[in-house]
């Protein structure tokens, strides 16, 4: 991200994360508490659907984004050293992909079952 | 530098300040936001677990209905439904709507209030 346009994009990264994560929980949210999957099956199954994959790919992506400047403004803000501040930064990102990974692997290996 | 400049605080003492109910809102929209943050690997590992097997399903459904399990869902409920409306409030306020300072205010209360009720009735619909 350049440095000139970081703010701006940032800006509208967090709205347009927000809406798809806000959307996607309350989908989530609805179904559980409506018809949630009986069964281990069920449960599998929902989340084997091709829709229903990218779609949770696209939501863990959006929270991953939308937690890195979130973080990342909380950073900002009260770690003034900036050596912590690279270090606790350079981890929260590092954390963030390995989380998506993590979940991506999760759903691509229950299509393949 | 004049001396007005210099006598502000510089370090702003959260202790020291009596927030208005939009900064008490605020704040909590940051914390409940870290809060999360701070979940999202356990969430994934649950999501992992349920997934890949019937047992993992099993385990994962005993650690939600377990005492600790119950708190953190509770927990991350508040946090959710916090962020979410007052994420809502932001983006209207983006978009001029409900800007005046009363109208703000209530909006304010209205998310901080609604925040642990829905909470809870989402804890005690999940479960």
């Amino acid at each position: 991200m350049s440095r000139k346009a970081s703010g701006l994009k940032a800006w509208v990264l967090q709205r347009a994360t927000a809406i798809y994560i806000g959307l996607f929980a309350l989908y989530l949210l609805l179904v559980m508490l409506i018809a949630p999957p009986a069964d281990y099956v069920a449960w599998r199954d929902w989340f084997a659907t091709p829709l229903m994959g990218i779609a949770t790919l696209v939501f863990v992506v959006s929270v991953l984004l939308h937690a890195w400047v979130g973080i990342r403004d909380v950073v900002i803000d009260y770690i003034w050293h900036t050596p912590a501040r690279v270090t606790v930064l350079s981890l929260v990102a590092l954390g963030l992909v390995a989380c998506g990974l993590w979940a991506s692997q999760s759903l691509i290996l229950v299509r393949l079952v | 530098m004049t001396t007005t400049t210099r006598t502000r605080p510089v370090h702003l003492n959260l202790f020291k300040i009596r927030l208005p109910i939009g900064g008490i809102m605020s704040i909590i929209h940051r914390v409940t936001g870290v809060f999360m943050f701070l979940a999202i690997p356990f969430l994934i590992y649950c999501l992992d677990t349920s997934l890949i097997s019937e047992q993992g399903y099993r385990d994962a459904i005993g650690m939600l209905h377990s005492p600790l399990g119950i708190i953190l869902l509770f927990g991350l409920m508040w946090s959710l439904m916090h962020h979410l409306l007052a994420g809502i409030r932001y983006l209207l306020i983006d978009v001029d709507l409900g800007v005046e300072k009363e109208a703000a205010r209530q909006s304010a209360l209205l998310v901080t209030i609604a925040g642990p009720i829905l909470g809870l009735l989402l804890t005690w619909g999940l479960l």
